[in-house]
């Protein structure tokens, strides 16, 4: 599949994106208080680390970041071609009676978050769980909801929308592929 | 902080990661590409052991038979917890006591297994070759504990796991390993693991007990050296391995004494001072303390063999989690 010629979302516009996502995040737990941000792995965890890079920015404090690997948590595990990788988790702090945000690039049909839910309530039992993510495309297959969106996009299921960070990537871009999508 | 990479991208350039084989009989011919896969699931599954609760669902409705024709201790419990750590149900069969006693075939037992609904049977025997002919004759996937004096791979890969753990890259590095290695599977399977990912093998022993042709079948190029010199053999050596001596071997004529094999080959803290500051020691156990290896050797430092255990774990669930999942022609 080759890339459109432009992405839905560029560089700037992600990290303006990221910046206000951060500041909402802050902003809803009334400061940085028992505030983890946990990512999905690979993407997820990148936006992340952006998030707590830019509360780092404008609030002077470090918020731990940790990785989620949902492999092992999945319900397609046997409808699969062959075995979802699985990587280590990393929770770099306790999540006892912390606030954890969720963090992924997409959402989609909802069933990521909700393998990341289980895994990470095996860690333990935070005070409560919120969800950000870049995008949401709708579509969803369980009753799940974001707490934080950085663009809503209304898609065609047979569409794909693919967030590419250039810590993984090379580059940073949002794209959607299939049907033209309607810019909003 | 973890490292990040496009969780699309191959980790070996050219070759596809996913896990396609039915069974898992031996080392030899693992790609460079799926001990890499091997290696990184078990790290994922070594951090779901360190949890609170090391213990996850994955593998639920999986059935996985552990059926041991030869006696073990940490194989058979290794594969048990690792099975329940991911969900699955595990049975236990021995030889002895099953229908095995009444004479049944191995053909006719592994087809029942199935039957009843074995997804996966992990299978020791004291035939070489038995796990082959077993996983030619049905559905199940069959995983070698052990086959006679031919192979334990996941033995091995354990074993590659721990050193990767402690060295890092094997390419260029100096592994020893000490014994009788013409009986021994888990040299014969530490072979294949470690010429694969490039690290120099010298096998040492007493010249009764090492196979005449096992250097010249590496293949061209491989750096495999096989030597009855112990101090040439840990000379330099990044990691030292001592394989149990069994006691018939004495009894069969191949080595004169135990007394005259621990003055020749047991790896000592004195033999050790050879080995680079720091070489890792290593045994697959069980241990003869005092005979193949000294006390202060096996408990010493630099030693890894209670971790060797700990690591089986990890990596057996990386295979069941693999076998179990993949999909195969």
């Amino acid at each position: 599949m080759t890339s459109p010629a432009s992405p839905y979302l560029g560089p700037d516009e992600i990290s303006r994106t990221v910046r206000r996502l951060a500041h909402e995040i802050v902003e809803n737990n009334r400061g940085t208080d028992g505030l983890v941000l946990v990512g999905l792995l690979s993407r997820g965890y990148t936006l992340a680390r952006r998030l707590a890079e830019a509360i780092r920015e404008f609030e002077n404090v470090a918020v731990p970041v940790g990785a989620l690997d949902i492999g092992l948590y999945r319900d397609d595990v046997t409808r699969r071609p062959a075995p979802p990788p699985v990587r280590p988790s990393e929770i770099p702090v306790p999540i006892d009676d912390n606030t954890i945000v969720l963090v992924d690039d997409v959402l989609f049909t909802g069933r990521s978050i909700r393998a990341a839910l289980d895994a990470l309530l095996d860690y333990g039992r935070p005070a409560r769980v919120r969800l950000a993510v870049l995008i949401d495309r709708g579509h969803r297959e369980l009753p799940i909801r974001p707490d934080f969106v950085g663009k809503n996009i209304p898609t065609a299921l047979i569409q794909k929308v693919q967030v590419r960070l250039h810590e993984v990537d090379g580059l940073d871009g949002v794209f959607v592929f299939g049907e033209e999508a309607s810019h909003a | 902080m973890l490292e990040l990479r496009n969780p699309d991208a191959p980790a070996v350039p050219g070759e596809a990661t996913a896990w396609k084989r039915k069974d898992l009989l031996d080392t030899d011919t693992l790609s460079e590409a799926e001990l890499h896969l091997i290696m990184e699931t078990a790290e994922a599954m070594r951090e779901v052991r360190a949890r609170p609760v090391g213990k996850v669902a994955t593998l639920r409705g999986f059935t996985v038979i552990t059926l041991f024709y030869e006696q073990s201790t940490r194989t058979r419990a290794s594969f048990e917890v690792a099975a329940k750590a991911l969900g699955a149900d595990v049975v236990n069969l021995t030889a002895s006591g099953s229908s095995v006693e009444k004479g049944e075939t191995l053909i006719d037992t592994v087809r029942t297994l199935e039957a009843i609904g074995a997804d996966l049977v992990v299978m020791r025997h004291p035939k070489s070759g038995a796990p082959y002919l077993a996983a030619r004759n049905t559905a199940a996937g069959i995983i070698n504990g052990g086959d006679g004096t031919h192979a334990h791979p996941t033995q091995a890969l354990l074993d590659l796991f721990t050193m990767r753990r402690h060295v890092g890259d094997l390419a260029g590095k100096k592994v020893t390993i000490v014994g009788d290695i013409l009986h021994s599977r888990v040299a014969r399977s530490n072979l294949w693991t470690l010429l694969a990912s490039g690290a120099d093998v010298t096998l040492c022993g007493p010249a009764t007990l090492l196979p005449k042709t096992l250097a010249a079948s590496t293949g061209e190029g491989a750096r495999c050296t096989v030597t009855t010199r112990m101090e040439d053999a840990i000379e330099g050596a990044d990691i030292v391995m001592a394989l149990r001596m069994q006691k018939e071997r004495q009894d069969r004529g191949l080595i004169p004494s135990l007394r005259q094999y621990i003055a020749s080959y047991q790896v000592n803290s004195r033999r050790l001072a050879l080995a680079k500051p720091g070489a890792l020691v290593m045994h697959p156990g069980p241990m003869n303390e005092g005979i193949e290896i000294a006390p202060e050797v096996a408990h010493g430092l630099d030693s890894v063999i209670e971790e060797q255990v700990a690591n089986g774990v990890a990596v057996r669930m990386a295979i069941l989690y693999l076998m179990a999942t993949g999909r195969h022609a």
